[in-house]
């Protein structure tokens, strides 16, 4: 071999090496890294009691009820197999609507509610002008009009 | 072989001069017409409204971030194994712009994560690794000017550069492995950029602005710095002075 060839392979194995073992470290940390738990983690007892964590999902459309006082609001927060009602007292970010992604911070209660405080609006990879997204809806009523 | 003799400052110094200028115009001239495009002709966005639009600044420093990373430790390899002078110049030169992206990626960023996640900052998978990117930059920039004796300076930088390199795919893949608030990729995807035309095309034409104000950039800096290591080199003297 030349030198050459052999610092070349060198470099190469130390690089495979140490990506390697990133990815063991990744992979053992996993649990850890993850930055929300879903509903059906939380029914399966994944998520920690008693402790502040994170739950990710969908809000669940027809659920968002504002009470009279104005901050306090309430909604269902899903991944479609499990659902969870979350309270929350404060203002919401923009992003915040029935059947998009959010992520919430806080508290299960005994009573198996998600006492909330703070509220996360997750985006997704979608982007779109608002014509192009009323053209998509027209779209799928003229699709679903028929099945009905 | 031809690439072998631009590698030879006395051969590079004068071509950099000589490619400069267009690269420059081109930059200015893609700058000025991504911006046009994405802060007055692209639409809002259905969700978003207009505060899509810091996309278009966000998005292509956070993939220069990356590319200027992959550029460098790219160099850092060819460096180690063929002792190339030029690398080091290359590295040098490269690494204030990649950091400066990757801190412009992190700002712009957290300007648009308060009004739409609610949030300046979350410790999810993608930020943080994003961060440690930056933190890469920096630790590669203070480990090189530490040392004083220049090859000794740039092995140990092209070390820590390689090292690094393992950041980059799981800044990629961040938001597949692990449950992120960052959404998932939108571009690069296997079936289909999920960006409609109207503001797909600013944001392309933005990350080719940003690729062409890099080299722009990078020829400026790595032109001062061999009049800098050469100075008292014979071709500089014939040429210049």
């Amino acid at each position: 071999m030349k030198p050459r060839h052999k610092k070349i392979s060198f470099i190469a194995l130390a690089v495979f090496g140490l990506s390697a073992v990133t990815l063991l470290i990744l992979n053992t940390f996993s649990s850890n890294i993850v930055f929300f738990h879903s509903p059906t983690d939380i029914s399966e007892g994944k998520a920690p009691i008693n402790q502040t964590f994170r739950l990710g999902g969908m809000v669940k459309d027809n659920s968002v009820k504002h009470n009279k006082d104005g901050l306090k609001v309430s909604f269902t927060v899903t991944d479609t197999i499990k659902d969870i009602n979350v309270t929350y007292k404060g203002i919401l970010p923009d992003l915040f609507r029935e059947g998009q992604g959010v992520v919430v911070q806080g508290k299960l209660l005994q009573t198996g509610e998600f006492k909330a405080d703070q509220v996360l609006a997750k985006h997704d990879e979608n982007y779109m002008p608002p014509e192009a997204k009323a053209a998509m809806e027209q779209a799928a009523r003229t699709l679903l009009l028929p099945k009905k | 072989m031809i690439f072998q003799k631009y590698a030879a400052p006395k051969y590079f110094y004068p071509l950099a001069g000589k490619c400069l200028p267009w690269f420059g115009t081109l930059a200015i001239l893609t700058i000025c017409a991504g911006l046009y495009l994405g802060l007055f002709v692209a639409p809002p966005d259905y969700q978003q409204g207009e505060t899509v639009r810091i996309m278009f600044i966000h998005v292509p420093a956070a993939w220069m971030s990356m590319f200027i990373y992959a550029m460098m430790a790219g160099a850092a390899a060819i460096g180690l194994v063929w002792k190339i002078k030029l690398t080091d110049t290359f590295i040098t030169a490269s690494a204030a712009i990649g950091a400066s992206f990757t801190l412009l990626a992190l700002l712009t960023g957290s300007l648009w994560g308060k009004p739409m996640w609610g949030a300046w900052w979350v410790w999810d998978a993608r930020l943080t690794s994003e961060l440690i990117l930056l933190f890469l930059y920096l630790g590669f920039m203070s480990l090189h000017s530490a040392i004083d004796d220049p090859r000794r300076a740039s092995r140990a930088g092209a070390i820590l550069l390689l090292i690094g390199v393992i950041n980059l795919p799981v800044i990629h893949y961040s938001v597949e492995w692990w449950n992120t608030l960052h959404q998932p990729t939108s571009v690069a995807r296997i079936d289909g950029p999920r960006i409609h035309s109207s503001i797909l095309t600013p944001l392309l034409i933005m990350a080719v602005a940003f690729k062409l104000f890099y080299v722009s950039v990078v020829l400026i800096r790595m032109r001062s710095s061999i009049l800098d290591n050469e100075a008292d080199s014979r071709w500089l003297q014939e040429q210049g002075a």
